[in-house]
């Protein structure tokens, strides 16, 4: 009586350990699987390249204006007197925060005892000396495309710094973000390790400039939309985006109507990231940091190289958006206080002054479709950055001394809907929001 | 009939013209045009009055400011608005900008009635013009001069600065949130005073005033009376 009964049982139990079986063996071909891809196009540790002792005074150069182009020490120092290079600065991104590791050459607590094949290995590969994964807001999914040579002359030249005993701050990250299996799955999906192939139908200096824009200078890094895993998306390099810290919008190089630089001249785009400012816009929030920190020192023809390449994206217009007006209340009180406090040197008519203020009307920055930036220009007002061909700045004052949350909407939404602009009305909750 | 409608297209004309005074300053190429950025705050021509929080640049020495814009560059000093506005300065410019409001040569602000008790007074002014020697604290005119004008050439006059502000500065020295080049000299000093005169002697000085045309004393050649790493520049 008992046999025929246990028997479909078995069977059961036998189908169930089968299919345990089969996901099991699943699962761990899936994790060899991401493993593989997270090593794949590794080679042994070549004990090639330059020690410091044998760097040459042209390659110890060499590698300084390169970490000026990859403006190493923007993320790698603490804001506003930081050691340079020793760490420290927290990068906050929608997972958490991630603190820059010091990169000075302190054997403990920096990469003193990191060989030039190591520190090869986390550009190309962004794997760290001891194996760990790195998180890619050290951005490697660009500077993967970096040179042996130039990564070489990196090393020597971070290897001369003086080192600074600074100990690393540990990352604070959400769970999963903050497992190496979860940077594994990303990496497996998002980052392939590849090396800069130039372009054979195009000439040296757009392959120069293609290999500084994407590699190094990791502009995709900012000016590209990000996915929910804060992956960049390749269709979408380019395209604009929040930044990780969603405070600014870095825009579109891709657009007409942003950033885009495809219809400039290209002497003002030279200008632009050489001085910050142009005939055509100025720089200002994260790209004020960028030419202060890093393009106003890069050479003439490497400047005119990236231009070449800039002005040669494909344009990816989005289809226009129908815009709301903002109601008569909102625009009345944003005229008010425009005339109180911005036309004097703005103009009545958003006409600015020529190589002084800039216009309003017409203004790209002012109309793009995240309000992120004109918010914060108005409520934190700023100066251009100085240089050297720019070398004493006119600034805006900070208005949210004066102004409040509904002002700031009001007079921003008055900017964005007037002289022929237009876009979104900025609510308060916007201001509240980005502040 | 033809005078009436002259006169009335006159009167409409006129009501059009803007009062001379309402017309925007033209923009020039000026380092004042430049400082537009701080008068929000600092006031017109970086003089704001005792009332408010922010401090009067105006006429201050130039090596006390600019030893401030370094100090919101580092952020040593703390301010989200300061640190942000000078981020991306080069030194000259600091320099030029220190320079300029230094050269500002402007009116105070008149005297305040303050509203101290007669011995928070006594205690205010013991501690400005004597000091307290057995808890080590100088008087503010050994360093700040006589007349509290400031001191070549670095040391800020303190008269008619909000009390709000001052009370704001001593009490960032003692919690570390204000720093200056080492030695800290007004942290120490900060540190050895208590809050009672902290806000006496704030109030006190936010109450006096100077005659117009009162200059900077020139840089002391007593030593001062503790190490001061920005006071020796």
């Amino acid at each position: 009586m008992t046999a025929p009964q246990q028997a479909p049982r078995v069977r059961r139990r036998v189908r169930a350990l089968t299919v345990l079986t089969a996901l099991a063996a699943f699962a761990l071909l899936l994790a060899a699987l991401v493993a593989w891809l997270n090593v794949r196009g590794e080679g042994p540790l070549t004990p090639q390249g330059l020690t410091p002792a044998q760097a040459r005074p042209d390659v110890l150069a060499h590698g300084a204006y390169l970490a000026r182009a990859g403006n190493c020490a923007g993320c790698h120092t603490v804001p506003g007197g930081g050691e340079p290079f020793a760490g420290g600065r927290g990068v906050e991104t929608p997972f958490g925060t991630v603190f820059a590791p010091n990169i000075t050459p302190d054997a403990r607590t920096g990469i003193g005892e990191w060989s030039p094949a190591e520190f090869w290995r986390a550009m190309h590969h962004g794997r760290s000396k001891d194996g760990r994964l790195l998180y890619p807001a050290f951005p490697y999914p660009s500077f993967t495309l970096v040179s042996r040579e130039d990564s070489d002359a990196l090393y020597a030249y971070l290897h001369s710094l003086k080192p600074v005993s600074q100990p690393n701050v540990p990352h604070e990250l959400r769970f999963p973000y903050s497992t190496q299996a979860a940077l594994a799955v990303w990496r497996a999906l998002f980052f392939r390790p590849r090396a800069f192939m130039p372009e054979s139908t195009q000439d040296a200096q757009w392959n120069r400039g293609k290999y500084l824009v994407q590699g190094l200078g990791h502009c995709a890094a900012c000016h590209s939309s990000r996915n929910f895993l804060g992956a960049t998306r390749l269709n979408a390099e380019f395209a604009g985006g929040l930044m990780p810290d969603e405070a600014w919008y870095a825009s579109s190089l891709a657009s007409a109507n942003e950033a885009g630089v495809q219809g400039w001249p290209q002497a003002d785009v030279v200008h632009l990231l050489k001085t910050g400012v142009s005939a055509r816009g100025a720089v200002s929030g994260p790209m004020a940091e960028v030419v202060y920190s890093s393009t106003q020192h890069l050479s003439e023809h490497d400047i005119r190289s990236m231009v070449r390449f800039l002005q040669s994206i494909a344009l990816r217009e989005h289809p226009p958006e129908k815009i709301e007006r903002a109601a008569g209340a909102v625009m009345e009180l944003g005229q008010k206080l425009y005339g109180r406090h911005c036309a004097s040197c703005h103009g009545e008519q958003g006409q600015g002054v020529p190589s002084i203020y800039p216009a309003l009307a017409g203004n790209r920055a002012v109309t793009l479709g995240s309000p992120n930036n004109v918010v914060q220009l108005v409520s934190r007002g700023g100066f251009l950055p100085s240089t050297a061909g720019n070398p004493r700045p006119f600034g805006m004052p900070p208005f949210r001394h004066l102004m409040s949350g509904e002002e700031i909407a009001a007079v921003s939404t008055y900017v964005r809907q007037s002289w022929g602009n237009a876009a979104a009305p900025v609510s308060a909750l916007d201001v509240l929001r980005v502040r | 009939m033809l005078l009436r409608r002259v006169c009335l297209i006159v009167l409409v004309l006129a009501a059009n013209v803007r009062p001379l005074a309402a017309q925007p300053a033209p923009v020039e190429n000026t380092m004042a045009q430049r400082m537009q950025a701080c008068s929000v705050c600092h006031g017109k021509e970086g003089r704001a009055t005792n009332a408010g929080y922010y401090p009067r640049i105006a006429g201050k020495p130039a090596g006390y400011l600019y030893n401030q814009l370094q100090n919101f560059k580092a952020a040593r000093r703390r301010n989200e608005a300061m640190n942000h506005l000078v981020q991306h300065l080069s030194d000259d410019y600091l320099r030029d900008i220190a320079r300029y409001f230094a050269e500002l040569d402007l009116p105070y602000p008149p005297a305040q009635p303050d509203t101290l008790s007669p011995a928070q007074r006594i205690a205010a002014e013991r501690l400005v013009f004597e000091g307290v020697p057995d808890r080590k604290i100088p008087s503010c005119v050994s360093c700040h001069g006589k007349r509290m004008a400031g001191m070549q050439p670095a040391m800020p006059g303190l008269l008619t600065l909000p009390s709000d502000y001052l009370i704001g500065q001593l009490g960032a020295w003692r919690t570390g949130q204000r720093k200056a080049a080492a030695p800290d000299c007004m942290a120490e000093i900060a540190k050895r005073l208590n809050t009672e005169e902290i806000g006496a002697v704030a109030r006190w000085l936010s109450a006096q005033t100077l005659p117009t045309g009162t200059k900077l004393e020139t840089a002391s050649t007593q030593p001062l009376p503790l190490p001061c790493g920005s006071g020796e520049r």
